[in-house]
């Protein structure tokens, strides 16, 4: 188990730098700090531009690493996979369709305990093609035993893939995590964003230590020999028994992290946002965090008690503590870009989930409508959210709503 | 002007075993395994790891060396190994060795050599793993080996064709029918000779046999100290995929070596040398027994008519008549022959 005991006095503030960078940037940033051993690219967009980032700064010398450019995704993930077997800490990445080729890899790495971290540029799953942000390409993985985290800015990317590597890495945990970025809207856009110094982030991120897992000459082991029936219900509990710690320690390291750099966040969970008086609130993950703030800012003027959830941690999915948020609202509007084809309700995979935890955690249980919109990438615009907020509050006035609808549709 | 390759880190020096006797005893794969008797890809495990010694990391694609081969509890092997997916023998052993690469550079590790190995039996090197393999032996500045254990079968699955299962085979996804007797019509593909003609700055490709013991160590031996990404294809008889007695199977393979349908050699550096029966094969010092020889002791081509077999024998005389580099390279001096109707 990695500990801390860097003292927070020695950290001065001026080791910042401040630079305007894309989403795709700052993970490529977090890469070079956290001094990452072994990188596999292949090319798809949006992830791909990290991967131009990561090529430019091997090529000029600022970052030590073995960059390799494998032929698919999955061998991708096998590289890096068997890597981290042997030690290294790796990074690599991919988004929509190409996420899906690496499925086998992606399968096994959790089972096998280890720590990889990839970048998810969240895309719209074929056919047909499309660019833009949808969220089933990492969801696709939610019951693997990936951790999976949302962020909506270039900031906190790079803070949020430092922590990934501090997470994923730490001895209880040695589980895969994937840190989404939506495609385009994060990937692409600029921010300014402060930039720690390598020294802070040594404080926060001790080497990768695989311990006995290690698959050296030193360390004689076999690593996942056939197992069948004996023993595999006894391996998967311990998977299991992954998920059970996954929120302590996560908590433990955002406060670490806070203690370090000084930035907050708070509940690392879920970011709320003008909740505190609010009647009615919208959930969602990832960038639909900027329309939705912009209209929220707008209804507030007029009145309306309205607030925002944006959750981060998608796995593990913090449900007693979301349900606990989220029980005392008249109603709640989930806003998501993903499907869940014939689920319960037809609602996407988030209003499932949060339905869920609702059930099980909820002392009250307000209405939770769900709303698919922003498929294929289409934009999300301050009216859409204007319509849903709307329709949110219809529910918990007592009017009956479906509880599944579509924004955003041509008619 | 021969080319030039690209240097690597050093590698083990892995002299060759001059003889029988020379061979160490110490094992590095033992007693565990639950493969069949008679297991001539079981052998062949047991022959690259005493080869390649103790400081080695050996990565193992999904196949009978994986589930037949590697229980939990009862590991045969003595030098450490990880399961890689069916597909992912040539991925494994990069990041293996991409990881040993940059923690010794960055003084985490020891420099020192150590070897790396992935293994795959034919399904995951000749089909499905092809790609990983092809794209990791282009990566020419990293020392691993990649071995393809050949039972011409998905032998674990239940014995079903894989491209490198030979003409006319009967597997459970090729049993011979009332209306179609030859339900395999596909030709061996050509690995090794892919291996070679398409990645040019490999230093060593070899075909070896487990009835070519000493030899197929030395294989061994010498691609983990030539360096750089190598490949080596085994042609490993199975008693119960191709239906004949465990007591011959090195019969059997010494008779696939004989009727010319496996040719031996190793390419270093460009430089092909044939070896064996192979090589007197080829200076004229043998004659090529007939492909029946071979075939007929196996159940496997129990359905086959005169025609077949004449087919077959066409087939092995062309490749050592008509191509370019005989018995390698399938460019041919002149038309092939044509397939019999079936």
């Amino acid at each position: 188990m990695a500990t801390l005991t860097a003292p927070v006095k020695e950290i001065r503030k001026s080791e910042e730098q401040e630079a305007l960078i894309t989403g795709s940037e700052a993970i490529a940033v977090a890469c070079k700090l956290a001094n990452v051993d072994v990188i596999t690219a292949y090319p798809i967009r949006p992830y791909d531009t990290v991967m131009q980032y990561m090529s430019q700064l091997v090529a000029d010398g600022e970052l030590d690493c073995e960059f390799i450019v494998a032929e698919g995704e999955h061998s991708q993930f096998e590289i890096v996979k068997h890597a981290s077997a042997c030690g290294a800490r790796t990074f690599c990445g991919s988004s929509g369709v190409g996420w899906m080729y690496a499925m086998e890899a992606l399968t096994v790495t959790p089972a096998l305990r280890i720590p990889l971290v990839a970048l998810v540029g969240n895309r719209t799953l074929d056919d047909p093609g499309a660019f833009g942000v949808e969220h089933n390409d990492a969801l696709s993985v939610r019951d693997l035993g990936w951790m999976l985290v949302w962020v909506d800015n270039a900031q906190e990317a790079l803070d949020t893939a430092l922590i990934a590597y501090r997470v994923a890495e730490d001895r209880r945990m040695f589980v895969p995590l994937a840190i989404s970025c939506d495609g385009a809207f994060l990937t692409h856009s600029q921010s300014y964003v402060k930039v720690p110094s390598s020294e802070q982030v040594k404080k926060f991120l001790p080497r990768y230590d695989r311990g006995d897992l290690l698959l050296h000459p030193d360390n004689v082991i076999s690593v996942a020999p056939q197992a069948n029936e004996d023993w595999v219900m006894e391996m998967r509990r311990q998977n299991y028994a992954v998920t059970e710690r996954a929120c302590d320690v996560i908590r433990e390291v955002y406060a670490d992290f806070e203690r370090i750099f000084g930035r907050k966040y708070g509940n690392p969970f879920f970011e709320e946002y003008l909740t505190e008086d609010a009647e009615v609130v919208l959930l969602g993950m990832g960038t639909l965090s900027t329309p939705v703030k912009v209209a929220f800012d707008k209804l507030r003027k007029q009145g309306k008690k309205v607030g925002f959830v944006r959750l981060r941690w998608f796995r593990p999915f913090a449900g007693p503590e979301i349900a606990k948020a989220l029980e005392r609202f008249k109603a709640v509007g989930v806003i998501e870009r993903d499907l869940s084809l014939g689920s319960p309700d037809l609602s996407g995979v988030v209003a499932t989930e949060l339905r869920s935890a609702m059930y099980s955690h909820a002392k009250t249980r307000p209405p939770v409508l769900d709303f698919l919109c922003g498929l294929g990438g289409r934009e999300v615009t301050v009216a859409d959210v204007e319509r849903i907020t709307d329709l949110t509050f219809q529910a918990a006035n007592g009017k009956q709503q479906p509880l599944t609808q579509w924004i955003g549709l041509r008619g | 002007m021969s080319t030039t390759y690209v240097e690597t880190k050093p590698t083990q020096e892995l002299e060759a075993f001059k003889g029988v006797k020379k061979v160490p005893y110490e094992e590095y794969f033992t007693s565990g395994h639950r493969t069949c008797e008679g297991c001539e890809s079981a052998q062949f495990m047991r022959l690259i790891a005493k080869a390649a010694g103790p400081r080695t990391i050996v990565l193992g694609a999904t196949g009978c060396m994986y589930v037949a081969n590697t229980s939990y509890y009862a590991t045969p092997w003595g030098i450490p190994w990880m399961h890689t997916q069916l597909g992912a023998a040539g991925s494994s052993a990069l990041g293996a060795a991409a990881a040993l690469r940059a923690l010794m550079r960055k003084g985490v590790f020891k420099d020192e050599p150590i070897n790396v190995i992935a293994f795959c039996g034919d399904g995951g090197g000749a089909d499905m793993g092809l790609a990983a393999i092809s794209a990791t032996l282009t990566q020419a500045d990293y020392n691993l080996l990649i071995v393809m254990y050949d039972n011409e079968s998905y032998a674990n699955t239940g014995i079903q064709v894989s491209s490198t299962s030979p003409f006319g085979v009967n597997t459970t996804f090729s049993t011979p029918g009332k209306k179609k007797r030859i339900m395999h019509n596909r030709w061996k593909k050509n690995v090794a000779g892919l291996m070679i003609a398409g990645h040019p700055t490999v230093k060593y490709v070899a075909t070896v046999s487990t009835s070519y013991a000493l030899q197929a160590m030395n294989s061994v031996r010498r691609a983990l100290t030539i360096g750089g990404p190598t490949f080596i294809h085994c042609l490993n008889p199975c008693p119960k995929g191709w239906d004949f007695d465990p007591a011959i199977a090195l019969e059997i393979g010494n008779l696939a070596v004989n009727t010319g349908i496996w040719p031996l050699y190793e390419v270093e550096k460009g430089e092909l040398k044939l070896y064996g029966k192979t090589r007197e094969i080829a200076e004229g010092r043998f004659k090529r027994l007939p492909v029946a020889d071979y075939l007929l002791k196996q159940g496997r081509f129990a359905h086959f008519t005169d025609e077949d077999l004449a087919y077959f024998q066409s087939q092995v005389d062309d490749m050592w008549n008509n191509w370019l580099v005989p018995g390698v390279i399938p460019l041919r001096k002149q038309a092939a022959t044509t397939a019999p109707s079936v």
